[in-house]
């Protein structure tokens, strides 16, 4: 039984016309030559649209990862066009793939070494808590030992979904409160994970 | 004039006459077995001799039999002549009291992680080893993970409730365990397929959706 | 007050002439987790150890408590840059247990898929290597080519990259006409794709001064470390497991096997692209015998085994013997013979091999995994000695670590 074919074999020629989507403007008030709003939406604003990523890539996630990062589904256009890859310049940890538990300090030092603000996206089953793999060997889900924002199911997940999760975490740290990582209740979060 | 699994067979007799013993052919495979000291002579004969030329070392692995005491640790060796393309696999056995075993790494370069990895998952000792330390799993572990009573899961792990996944706490519960063969000492018995797996699956799938709504 | 007071120095480090740099499990080259301790004298590595587990999944203890077809799952995982040659793999292995023949036609269909499998494992570690020494381009091009061949393993059975593809005995379903539409676009483009890619890197200047003569290895040390696949053809050694054990008819098709020289990151670069130019003509070849295949043989893509496959779903809902088969083969119930057997595959790193010893229980009683990363990941440090840290990155990446298939 055969069904039509849907996709790239005979692709749709693209069209840019209304196809472009402009960031919306924050909500304030404006006026002839001034507009207010509050910091945390401006500083939100650049925030999401330029998030740097750290590609924690230790499986196979990683290899649908790259295909994200390729041109076919591009993370580029979500501005995280610059990967890289020492933590300390770096705002999102994205760790994809299986954790083991010779894995975890690991991970744990990199996310020390992150600055604030910093976000965790995890991506896949085994980050998340541990997938398929409910053996003495690997981390159920990297819960465990850092503090999560994100997490993206799928074994692996498509690339879309990634994506999907990926804004996401835009969606966080748009609306996030300048005031949050200084406050009670994210030093509690940070202390329950025994970092101070 | 090509090898065969006769031939080779009967240049072992004939080099080590009743020690080598067990001669069988799996699927084609020729395999015997050795005393285990004699592991690195037979290996060394296999390697040098102008006929036989097995030089290519596939894999070096071992198995745990709880049930034959004596014997608990087989150390099987899959070897392969490449000009001739024929394969063979030989084992030693030796007691698990005392797993000692004397290195192939000066013959096959090859043989030092794979021994590493047979310590790590079985303890076996490689006499003469250069770095026997383990490889894959953590250096501070204590036992010796791929004997057979030892647990799959990591028993102090309190997100996952074994009674939902038809594992009771003295380990694998079955209905069925009179169909049991020696695979079943430990944990590596058959899973709960009865009802109790079928009733209690409804809850843990509503039960962990719960759970999965995290900040 | 002398500075020993205030300061304690780690022993004999002040004769100590090299620097101890830490190539961590996490590194920029997306490759997996593994770590090198070097020793440097300057840029010149002196010595290099590795550590890896990183990853350790402990699938040899997973595998004995699953049934036969649960396991095809882990395989994926083992090399995931090419799983359908896993599990592939791993179904010739429990054909050849349980005494099960495929025909031709399924042969084929698996050869077909092994191939395109065995291509975008090549194309990932040759784009990989063009990213490590600076170029970027190759990558982003030939992922195109990559996302065709994902939709190809998408039409088959669903998934993209970890593909649990297949049935003991052939496949789950036929391959439908988008299958073959994707197929044949495929064949149409990829050539001029492939060469382009090959003009990018194979004659520049930069790339090959960064290439030729990094990480050298010869014939017989290559084998003395068991190194198999592409990086035991760069040095010299045409051991390629489909020619030697043909498995799954592949003694039907005509290809050659690209051999190198020297065993440096130039020489396994051109093998690798040598072997997909010749996986190429094997996808045409059994295209054609494919489509030439009439009547009811055209029909065929599964072995008739029904203790071991599926029955079809209307069979089950009407007759009382597929019913029965179904909740066995699902339940893992069925009888799995006694015995032990060694199956081996060409992956895209070498000789994968399953060495399965069943009791005639429902799940295995031993399984290993014969991983060629695993073995040939120990040769590193006498590759890289002597050399500079920007050659022994090369290296790494021109070796195709895969770390799932490391660890396992």
């Amino acid at each position: 039984m055969s069904r039509p074919v849907r996709f790239n074999v005979h692709p749709i020629k693209a069209d840019i016309k209304d196809n472009i989507s402009l960031v919306d403007m924050p909500q304030g008030y404006s006026g002839e030559g001034f507009f207010t709003t509050n910091l945390s939406s401006v500083v939100g604003l650049a925030r999401k649209n330029s998030l740097w990523p750290l590609p924690f890539a230790t499986s196979c996630c990683g290899i649908e990862f790259m295909a994200t990062m390729a041109s076919h589904y591009d993370l580029a256009r979500f501005g995280a066009e610059r990967l890289g890859f020492s933590p300390r310049q770096c705002d999102l940890l994205m760790v994809m793939g299986t954790i083991a538990k010779k894995m975890g300090p690991i991970v744990k030092q990199v996310y020390l070494q992150m600055a604030e603000p910093r976000w965790v996206m995890a991506v896949g089953a085994c980050a998340s808590s541990g997938g398929i793999f409910d053996t003495y060997s690997v981390l159920q889900g990297i819960d465990q030992v850092v503090p999560v924002d994100v997490y993206v199911p799928g074994c692996p997940p498509r690339p879309e979904a990634i994506l999907d999760g990926f804004m996401r975490i835009q969606d966080l740290v748009g609306k996030e409160s300048i005031r949050r990582r200084n406050g009670e209740q994210y030093k509690n979060l940070l202390q329950s994970y025994g970092i101070q | 004039m090509s090898l065969t699994n006769e031939t080779i067979k009967d240049r072992l007799k004939a080099k080590f006459g009743d020690q080598v013993s067990n001669f069988e052919e799996p699927y084609g495979l020729l395999t015997f077995e050795t005393p285990k000291d004699l592991n690195l002579k037979v290996m060394q004969f296999l390697f040098d001799d102008e006929e036989l030329r097995f030089q290519f070392l596939t894999d070096l692995t071992a198995v745990h039999y709880p049930g034959e005491p004596g014997r608990e640790l087989a150390i099987v060796y899959h070897l392969h002549n490449l000009r001739d393309n024929i394969r063979l696999r030989f084992k030693v056995f030796t007691p698990i009291a005392q797993p000692d075993i004397f290195t192939a790494t000066q013959l096959y370069a090859a043989a030092n992680w794979m021994e590493r990895e047979t310590y790590d998952f079985f303890g076996v000792n490689f006499v003469g080893h250069p770095n026997l330390k383990r490889i894959l799993n953590v250096d501070e572990m204590t036992y010796f993970p791929m004997r057979k009573e030892y647990p799959l899961e990591d028993q102090t792990r309190i997100d996952k409730d074994d009674a939902m996944f038809g594992r009771g706490p003295g380990g694998i519960v079955s209905p069925m365990d009179e169909k049991a063969g020696p695979s079943t000492v430990g944990q590596a018995g058959p899973l709960n397929t009865a009802d109790a797996g079928g009733a209690t699956s409804q809850e843990t799938r509503a039960g962990q959706g719960a759970d999965e709504v995290k900040h | 007050m002398s500075v020993e007071h205030h300061i304690k120095l780690p022993e004999g480090s002040i004769e100590k002439t090299t620097t101890t740099l830490n190539l961590g499990p996490t590194h920029p080259a997306t490759h997996g987790v593994f770590q090198n301790i070097l020793e440097l004298d300057g840029e010149r590595i002196v010595s290099a150890e590795q550590t890896v587990g990183y990853i350790h999944r402990a699938f040899e203890k997973l595998a004995e408590r699953r049934p036969l077809y649960q396991i095809t799952t882990l395989t994926d995982r083992l090399n995931y840059c090419s799983s359908p040659i896993n599990n592939m793999g791993w179904h010739l292995t429990c054909e050849k247990l349980l005494g099960v023949k495929t025909p031709k036609r399924v042969d084929y269909l698996r050869v077909i898929i092994m191939e395109l499998s065995r291509i975008s494992d090549h194309l990932i570690c040759n784009s990989v290597v063009g990213v490590d020494s600076g170029a970027f381009t190759g990558f982003l091009y030939v992922m195109q080519y990559r996302e065709l061949i994902y939709e190809i393993y998408e039409e088959v059975c669903g998934s993209r990259l970890t593909t649990n593809m297949g049935r003991i005995g052939g496949f789950e379903r036929n391959f439908n006409s988008s299958v073959w539409e994707k197929l044949e676009k495929f064949m149409a483009e990829y050539p001029a794709v492939l060469k382009e890619f090959e003009n990018l890197f194979t004659r520049n200047r930069i790339f090959m001064e960064r290439t030729i003569g990094a990480g050298p290895i010869n014939a017989e040390r290559a084998l003395n470390y068991g190194f198999t696949g592409p990086n035991l053809r760069a040095a010299g050694v045409d051991y390629d497991v489909r020619v030697h054990t043909p498995y799954s008819s592949y003694e039907d098709f005509e290809f050659e096997v690209p051999v190198g020289s020297t065993g440096d990151c130039y020489d396994r670069f051109l093998v690798r692209n040598g072997e997909m130019w010749q996986s190429l003509r094997i996808i045409e070849q059994a295209y054609r015998k494919i489509q030439d295949m009439k009547g009811a043989e055209a029909e065929v893509y599964h072995a008739d085994a029904p203790s071991y496959y599926l029955p079809p779903k209307k069979d089950v809902y009407t007759k009382m013997e597929a019913l029965i088969w179904h909740f066995k083969i699902v339940m893992g119930e069925t009888e799995i013979p006694p015995g032990e057997v060694y199956q081996s595959v060409e992956g895209g790193n070498g000789e994968v091999g399953y060495y399965l010893i069943s009791d005639g229980g429902r799940t295995p009683y031993r399984l290993h995994f014969r991983r060629p990363c695993f073995i040939y990941y120990q040769a590193y440090s006498e590759l890289t000695k002597g050399s500079m840290l920007s050659d022994a990155i090369i290296t790494m990446s021109s070796l195709n670590l895969i770390a799932g298939e490391m660890d396992a």
